[in-house]
């Protein structure tokens, strides 16, 4: 931590390191999936399994994607920003193939019922929401649709990541039939992280004597 | 046992897959799944492959007891399955955790109290409750309001014969049930999910119908915790919630009594609770179900299945509206 403090810029090559490093530890969530199902150990109901695991993780990319700018903040961890998009694409990863597996396992393209559970279900609609405002944060994270869009409609663009942790956020909530302790953990994260974006609550003097 | 009698829901007990037969079934499925990425085809291949090995394999049934059914092209869900998968908030709320945090249970001796409009009310051991009763096996369908399903072969017998013992009198209009409070033995418990103890009713039609049934066992062995040792209710046409586990009170009641988890959430869960396809919860359609082992949805049944037995029970009532 304290050579991550330090003022020197980080050597590019560093940079380079920490990216596949990061790159690899997010690959591995569903690596281990993949594993657990080549050795059949996914429990009774291995669909159910599969679709939560990809959608919890999913998850857990958001909180980290929205994490990176408090840790700017607050901590002064500049160094780590890079990070904030190849999380925000992971979610994205996460989300889809999460997405993919309750059109192929879970409805096995039965597309009048997937239209259904979109159109009468919120827990549903919410996490396709979801997904949908993903699509177009995705499709411009790179340098180029910066320069296309210009910085200020670019950011403006990538507000949508609050929208879609509302939608997150709903999406899960609708999910369980009783909020357990494990899921007002996830809950209050994710709502925490939302609540510290609120201008009002980011002019408490706390938050801004972090980070003088 | 009069319900032997062959009826259109029910059949034969050559159409049940055994269980090694259904563990390669399922070892089908998966690899079908995992074909699906590659070619929808041959995953359609593969599900036709088991079917044959089903058809070929239906011999090895006869030899598998006594026992009556659930409905053509049902198949035994594995043990392995029915005792690792369980909803039973009294021990958790993860699927698994009642196989985890049930393991010795009950550690206590067990008695069950029978109160209300009963001309013979009083506490009982369990062994007071069992011993007049001739176990007997029923194969029933188990369908869950989370849109998966079993086939388990319970042991036990009749919830009818049990409440002829108490002569219930004229008023007794509904039966309530309730699970054991005890949070030292039952960890769920210490935690406000619910309000405990997990309660439940019936009308007393419903609970006079002979297919409702207490269960002692499955798979000819003891209920283990997860199922709700000692001695829970089965109610095959009504969603998993109904059939009450681990059971030290029934009340004989006038008025329809509170019921968990319509108390939890009332626009969700009603006191009926009957499997029905045309009525949707919120969070889950009710159209189609996943049996535990399949990969593909089966359309699911009215009253799951056992219609011709219970459809007259709720002739004059409106399903949408008291669901």
């Amino acid at each position: 931590m304290a050579a991550m403090n330090s003022k020197a810029p980080l050597p590019i090559y560093n940079i380079q390191v920490l990216k596949s490093g990061f790159f690899l530890l997010s690959c591995l969530p569903v690596l281990f999936l993949l594993y657990r199902f080549l050795f059949d150990n996914l429990g009774a109901n291995p669909i159910e399994e599969i679709i939560r695991y990809l959608g919890l993780w999913a998850y857990h990319f958001l909180i980290l994607t929205l994490s990176i700018s408090v840790l700017r903040e607050q901590f002064r961890l500049n160094r780590l920003f890079f990070l904030r998009r190849m999380f925000g694409l992971f979610t994205f990863f996460y989300a889809s193939i999460h997405f993919l597996a309750y059109i192929v396992l879970d409805q096995y393209f039965d597309w009048m019922e997937i239209w259904l559970d979109i159109k009468d279900r919120p827990l549903i609609t919410s996490g396709f929401l979801a997904l949908l405002l993903l699509l177009p944060l995705t499709i411009t994270s790179n340098i180029k649709s910066i320069q296309y869009l210009g910085a200020l409609q670019w950011r403006r663009l990538h507000k949508l990541i609050y929208l879609i942790s509302i939608c997150a956020l709903l999406h899960y909530y609708w999910m369980v039939k009783l909020v357990g302790i494990s899921t007002f953990i996830y809950l209050f994260i994710l709502t925490m992280l939302l609540f510290y974006r609120i201008p009002f609550i980011r002019r408490i003097k706390w938050f801004q004597g972090q980070s003088n | 046992m009069l319900i032997n009698k062959a009826k259109k829901s029910a059949c034969l007990e050559s159409e049940i897959t055994p269980e090694n037969i259904y563990r390669q079934r399922r070892k089908f499925i998966k690899m079908s799944a995992a074909g699906l990425a590659a070619s929808t085809a041959s995953a359609s291949l593969l599900i036709a492959g088991c079917d044959d090995a089903k058809s070929k394999n239906s011999a090895h049934l006869n030899k598998a007891g006594t026992g009556v059914l659930a409905s053509p092209k049902d198949t035994l869900t594995p043990y392995a399955d029915i005792t690792s998968y369980n909803n039973f908030y009294e021990f958790g709320l993860g699927k698994e955790d009642p196989a985890k945090y049930a393991t010795n249970f009950p550690s206590k001796p067990w008695t069950v109290s029978v109160e209300g409009e009963v001309d013979k009310p009083g506490t009982f051991t369990l062994e007071d409750i069992l011993k007049p009763h001739a176990v007997e096996e029923r194969i029933y369908r188990l369908r869950c309001v989370e849109a998966w399903s079993m086939v388990i072969p319970w042991n036990g017998f009749p919830l009818a014969d049990l409440i002829k013992r108490f002569s219930p009198n004229a008023n007794a209009k509904f039966v309530e049930f309730f699970t054991l409070h005890d949070p030292e033995q039952m960890p769920g418990q210490r935690r406000p999910y619910l309000d405990w103890p997990y309660r439940e009713g019936l009308t007393m039609a419903e609970a006079m119908n002979p297919l409702t049934f207490m269960a002692t066992g499955l798979y000819g062995k003891s209920l283990l915790g997860q199922n709700g040792a000692p001695l829970r209710l089965v109610v095959p046409w009504k969603y998993g919630f109904k059939s009450i586990k681990s059971i030290v009170k029934i009340r004989f009641t006038r008025q329809q009594p509170r019921t968990s988890w319509s108390d939890q959430a009332p626009a969700e869960y009603g006191f009926y609770a009957n499997v029905n396809p045309m009525v949707n919860h919120p969070r889950w359609s009710q159209r189609k179900e996943r049996r535990i082992g399949e990969f593909r949805k089966r359309d699911t049944l009215m009253f799951n299945g056992y219609a011709d037995e219970v459809a007259h029970l709720y002739a004059n009532l409106d399903l949408k509206k008291f669901f």
